[in-house]
């Protein structure tokens, strides 16, 4: 009861004219930096930190994380309507989503993006309110082994995703990881796989200058290839009664995915350095393990777009708690809300519930009110991003090319990075004709740092011993499970019978 | 797409290994005390490549592939012709960034894309050549505080103008 009457406290303080202006502006800039390709919520929450001095304190948060909101539903834009995803968090909603604009179902994809999104929100925001100084405590005994054996359960979705081909996904997934280690040795700090000595190798490599290669260039070329030139435009159109035919077929086929992301989505999202990214792929594939039409998946399966989408929205509320509860943030984005509550003399911490009861429970006010908000301003844009589907797709393509070379500047700053991405969009254009999957490798050097370090650090505490990813409670079942799902497709790929599988229909 | 792909996998191959010896530069074993070497993870990661290599090479032997089983060429004419214009393109527009700056590569970029290959009349073409880059000068350089190349410095008057608008 007290929890109810804090939070309603908490909603009036975030429903005060000017707290209520700050969420209406942060969700609706968020949204279109969400949308750009290359920008994503920590380049909005960076780069507007500096406005929010302006404002007391509590609204600069409440602003913040509203630019947080807003830029979670607008990554799954640009991933639906360009193929691009703008943020790693984004990628899995491409899967599907994509192929849905392609055939002409843009706005059921934008309706269901944006109503997962919401019940995702939701969801981990009641989470959120009654659970949060129990879930830190879940969340802070996860040490290496345990983070170690989601990230496997992560890349074991891989292999499920990859399709048929097993070797050609696990040379995607393990491509994506080495391509995550160029750089420095994380622990001893040496430089390491500074590709043939360029120094612009010694900066790594990152998640942008891959995705966007992969899906703005050479998904672009590969279109254009496949459709010789003559892509046959799309005419989506928009009308409020096609907008409550979609929520409707959105509610009715995406319902099972929402719930998967909504939850698994939370529980990945509060664990410390883990975020969005692997909650919102292991809700696809957990999605996709349990759909009664798994072969739907990748080619415009509505539970694909909604399990991603829910899943990092709720990831994105799950990453606040452990920034505030024990002040160890979730994510880069909540990593930049950290240092501004430090800067506005806030100290996140188990003691911000007791000192700073009014701004904790006006920031867990604002979350609901800044769903709501996102989701209205969200529905009231699909217009403007369906627009941008019946442009010709010869004025469409070089658009796409000239945000995705402009958006990977204004992300790396580095010519070397443009060079890159032109690189790896000509040899993804030839992997794909051949059949390579290229989401696992994208998805691969985002968690390769994290996977890596976490791995080394578990194996000097079992001073080289394996079988501590096996004996922990946590860790132990995690690990059986990935294991388990790595192995099963790989079996039943050699128990194939070679006269089965040159059988089309098979 | 039959023999391309044996070559594909061939090449892969050939990454994986350059990937190993680069990788084998830091210790790739296990050390007493440290834990593993800096460059076991991108080795042995190197190496499961490598094996996957081998198991396509072989998947190709036993036909069990579409590309394996298809003797259609991996780019026709018209494949060819596309990959040159559009990548050559592309490519002409990232060289151009460090010389006319990255809004006059986007500017001759859209020109030669819409006009050229979009075959798109003379007035749209242009327009769109225009107005875009100007209006991402005023998204990066005025709404998010990021500095795009300028390009050399003959572009300053152009640039000195608009920065006048924004400051």
């Amino acid at each position: 009861m007290d929890v109810l009457l804090l939070l309603a406290d908490g909603m009036l303080v975030s429903l005060q004219p000017l707290n209520l202006m700050m969420i209406i502006i942060g969700v609706t800039l968020g949204l279109f930096i969400g949308a750009m390709p290359g920008l994503g919520s920590v380049n909005g929450v960076a780069i507007l930190l500096p406005v929010t001095f302006l404002v007391p304190p509590s609204s600069a948060i409440i602003f913040l994380a509203a630019i947080y909101y807003g830029a979670m539903y607008g990554g799954a834009v640009s991933s639906i309507t360009l193929g691009i995803p703008g943020a790693s968090t984004a990628v899995a909603t491409t899967f599907d989503g994509r192929p849905l604009a392609k055939q002409g179902r843009a706005s059921l994809a934008l309706v269901t993006a944006a109503l997962a999104s919401f019940v995702g929100g939701t969801v981990a925001n009641i989470l959120f309110t009654l659970f949060a100084p129990l879930l830190a405590s879940v969340a802070l005994s996860f040490g290496p082994p345990e983070v170690f054996a989601l990230m496997l359960l992560a890349f074991a979705t891989f292999v499920g995703l990859g399709g048929d081909d097993i070797p050609k996904t696990i040379f995607s997934i393990c491509f994506g990881l080495v391509l995550g280690a160029v750089g420095f040795d994380q622990i001893s700090g040496a430089p390491r796989l500074v590709l043939f000595d360029y120094n612009g190798f010694l900066q790594g490599i990152g998640f942008l200058v891959l995705a966007i290669g992969v899906y703005g260039i050479g998904e672009m070329l590969w279109t254009i290839d496949q459709t010789r030139g003559d892509v046959t435009a799309t005419t989506p159109k928009m009308t409020m009664k096609g907008v409550a035919a979609d929520a409707k077929e959105a509610t009715k086929r995406g319902w099972k995915g929402t719930a998967i992301g909504s939850l698994l989505g939370f529980f990945v999202g509060i664990l410390p350095a883990a975020g969005a990214t692997p909650g919102s792929l292991m809700s696809y594939g957990v999605a996709k393990i349990v759909s009664r039409n798994p072969e739907e998946f990748g080619k415009g399966a509505v539970d694909g777009v909604a399990a991603p989408e829910a899943a990092n929205n709720s990831a994105s509320t799950g990453s606040m708690l452990p920034m505030l509860t024990l002040g160890i943030p979730g994510s880069p984005t909540t990593a930049i809300l950290l240092g501004g509550m430090v800067i506005w003399g806030l100290v996140p911490g188990p003691r911000l519930f007791v000192d700073e009861e009014q701004f904790v429970w006006g920031l867990i006010g604002s979350f609901y009110i800044s769903n709501v908000a996102a989701v209205l301003i969200n529905l009231a844009f699909i217009p403007v991003f369906i627009w941008m589907l019946r442009m010709p797709f010869t004025i469409l393509a070089p658009m796409i090319f000239v945000l995705s070379i402009a958006g990977g500047y204004a992300a790396t700053r580095d010519m070397f990075d443009i060079w890159l991405m032109v690189v790896f969009g000509i040899g993804a254009f030839f992997m794909r004709k051949f059949d390579y999957p290229l989401a696992p490798a994208v998805l691969a050097i985002v968690l390769g740092p994290i996977a890596e370090p976490t791995l080394r650090q578990s194996l000097l505490l079992s001073s080289g011993d394996p079988s501590i990813f096996f004996t922990r409670p946590v860790a132990g079942p995690i690990t059986v499970v990935a294991l388990i799902l790595i192995f099963l497709p790989a079996l039943k790929f050699l128990r194939r019978s070679p006269a089965k599988s040159k059988n089309p229909a098979s | 797409m039959r023999v391309g792909e044996l070559l594909t996998a061939g090449f892969l191959a050939l990454l994986s290994l350059y990937l190993m010896w680069k990788s084998s530069e830091l210790p790739i074993g296990y050390i007493s005390g440290t834990g593993p070497g800096g460059g076991a993870w991108p080795f042995w990661l190197s190496a499961i490549m490598l094996i996957c290599c081998f198991c396509t090479a072989f998947n190709w032997w036993r036909g069990r592939t579409p590309a394996s089983r298809s003797e259609e060429p991996v780019l026709d004419s018209h494949g060819w012709r596309s990959l040159i214009f559009v990548g050559g393109g592309i490519i002409g527009f990232v060289a151009l960034i460090s010389i006319i700056s990255m809004y006059g590569g986007i500017a001759v970029f859209l020109f030669y894309y819409l006009w050229f290959l979009g075959r798109h009349g003379l007035l749209l073409s242009l327009t769109i050549s225009l107005v875009t880059p100007i209006a991402l000068f005023f998204f990066f350089e005025g709404a998010m505080q990021i500095t795009m190349p300028s390009g050399l410095p003959f572009t300053d008057p152009v640039f000195n103008v608009l920065y006048d608008i924004i400051y």
